[in-house]
């Protein structure tokens, strides 16, 4: 068997930061600094008996608008691994899927279920490197061989190992409920019950999070990934009838009609060759 | 009760603001435009306060922060006003301190006219709105957020303020409070709290502070008003919580975590 490798990406000098530059020069011109897709943020995960329960809610946030009203953060980084992920969007999706990829080959190479520090090992690794320059704030769980797991993740590169974390702009209204709530050995139902309680502590307390509550649960059996476990702000008045816009609603001013025909000219010739 | 060492030309009537009455300087100099203090010194963290069946409670620790230090603390941060409601403050002290000074005034010389009225929570509230805002105005605020909460006719009443900004609600919370402590009242609180309920919600929210803020100590205090009046708690500490498992040894079965 080959001896298990994990690369660890190649790097001359780090960052460029040349754009930097450009983009200082242009908001001293009177331009406006690019914003960039947030996502706000409430992420929880807590360890119970049985396994790991990580929480999060669904609302990306671009400055001060909602860009994307139903999100997923809870990302897969291995069949029994998930990661929930706050900061730029961007960062956490490339961080999560390219620790996943790295995590695929080395099952293959090694034969065996991945373990929840080497993903561990793999995020700090790459995100020290960065400087704190890829804004990933992660909590990271899974079961593994070696029993249920837990990790906060923060985007330097250092890494808290707990039985349950939050983080994120929500992550002061999610702790004040796991610090008065948290017990050790929860069952399932007061895990999820707890989870989605400070879920929904981040959706109605902070402005950066909101929407609807994503769960997902580990045990040593597998996965149950719960989308939209609870929806607390549903759409409350919709019109039943829908909207139609008959013919005549809106007035015709002027008609151009052009014949595609003459600007098209049909040649008649042999098929392309692979 | 006249504080002594007060300048000859302050002892004027209570009701004008001391600032007021010292000539502003409005000649442009050839030096730096006069500035004040831009940061505060010693500070107190948040004050938490709620209504409950029988009227308002307050609750704040006793620590007063220099900088990242702790250096007092016993500091009283829930003062007494008039007959019928507390003052709580966050921010810094020494402004905490002539605020309450000023209040002491507007009562007493209230109390010296004997005509049987007597300053409700409410008229409190707004003479220190007008205080704040007058100082913000002039660029020299008072660095604080105040929680007045009283019961005056049967009527419970629980303000904040900073810098002019007022409002009331059934639950509030300054500083940190704010993000640790409303969450869990807004979960939690009901019109017809009982006076255990409502100090075992204090106490939780309390004891999360202690956990998770950094400038907060385990020494607190909760005053209560009700129609009797007054009554500010002694000092009490509460009982943390650091026995998990996991905080033992958190690294079990994870080499190479930390």
């Amino acid at each position: 068997m080959a001896k298990a490798d994990v690369k660890l990406p190649q790097m001359q000098s780090g960052f460029d930061f040349g754009l930097c530059r450009r983009n200082d020069m242009l908001v001293k011109q009177g331009g406006k600094p690019a914003k960039f897709l947030k996502t706000g943020t409430t992420i929880v995960g807590l360890v119970y008996k049985d396994g790991v329960i990580l929480g999060a809610d669904t609302r990306a946030t671009e400055g001060e608008i909602v860009a994307d009203k139903n999100c997923e953060k809870i990302h897969y980084i291995a069949p029994n691994i998930y990661c929930c992920g706050a900061g730029t969007a961007a960062d956490t999706e490339a961080v999560t899927d390219m620790v996943s990829s790295q995590l695929e080959l080395h099952r293959y190479a090694t034969g065996r279920e991945s373990r929840v520090v080497t993903a561990l090992t793999i995020l700090k690794s790459h995100l020290f490197s960065y400087k704190g320059y890829v804004s990933a704030a992660l909590v990271l769980g899974g079961v593994d061989i070696t029993g249920p797991h837990l990790h906060a993740v923060y985007p330097h590169g250092s890494t808290d190992t707990l039985p349950f974390a939050t983080m994120g702009s929500g992550s002061l209204a999610a702790m004040s409920i796991f610090e008065s709530g948290y017990k050790e050995d929860l069952t399932r139902e007061e895990g999820m019950e707890l989870v989605s309680a400070a879920i929904c502590a981040g959706i109605f307390n902070d402005l950066g999070s909101g929407s609807n509550v994503d769960l997902c649960v580990i045990t040593k059996g597998g996965k149950e990934y719960l989308r939209n476990y609870k929806k607390p702000n549903p759409r409350t008045y919709i019109r039943e009838k829908g909207y139609s816009f008959a013919k005549g609603h809106t007035q015709v001013l002027s008609t151009t009609i052009v014949p595609l025909k003459d600007k098209v000219t049909i040649i008649e010739g042999e098929a392309m060759e692979e | 009760m006249f504080a002594t060492g007060i300048a000859e030309e302050d002892r004027k009537g209570s009701y004008v603001d001391r600032s007021i009455s010292r000539p502003c300087n409005f000649e442009i100099s050839q030096q730096s435009p006069v500035t004040h203090t831009q940061y505060p010194y010693v500070t107190g963290t948040s004050v938490l306060g709620i209504k409950y069946k029988d009227g308002v409670l307050l609750a704040a620790d006793m620590a007063g922060s220099y900088g990242s230090t702790v250096r007092y603390k016993s500091i009283h941060r829930l003062k007494a006003v008039g007959s019928h409601a507390v003052l709580g403050a966050s921010g810094e002290i020494s402004d905490f301190q002539q605020v309450t000074q000023y209040l002491d005034e507007l009562v007493l010389n209230d109390y010296m006219w004997e005509d049987g009225n007597k300053l409700g929570p409410q008229e409190i509230h707004s003479y220190l709105n007008r205080l704040m805002y007058n100082k913000r105005n002039k660029f020299d605020p008072f660095w604080n957020s105040l929680v007045l909460g009283g019961v005056e006719n049967g009527q419970k009443y629980l303000g904040v303020n900073m810098i002019g900004v007022h409002y009331k609600d059934n639950h509030v919370a300054t500083g940190f409070g704010n993000h640790l402590a409303r969450p869990m009242f807004r979960n939690e609180w009901r019109e017809d709290l009982t006076l255990e309920e409502g100090v075992k919600l204090l106490e939780k929210c309390l004891l999360v502070l202690f956990y998770r803020d950094r400038s907060s100590i385990n020494k607190f205090q909760i005053a209560k008003i009700t129609e009797e009046g007054v009554v500010i708690s002694e000092p009490f500490a509460l009982k943390p919580n650091w026995d998990f498992k996991a905080f033992h040894n958190p690294t079990l079965g994870a080499d190479g975590s930390w």
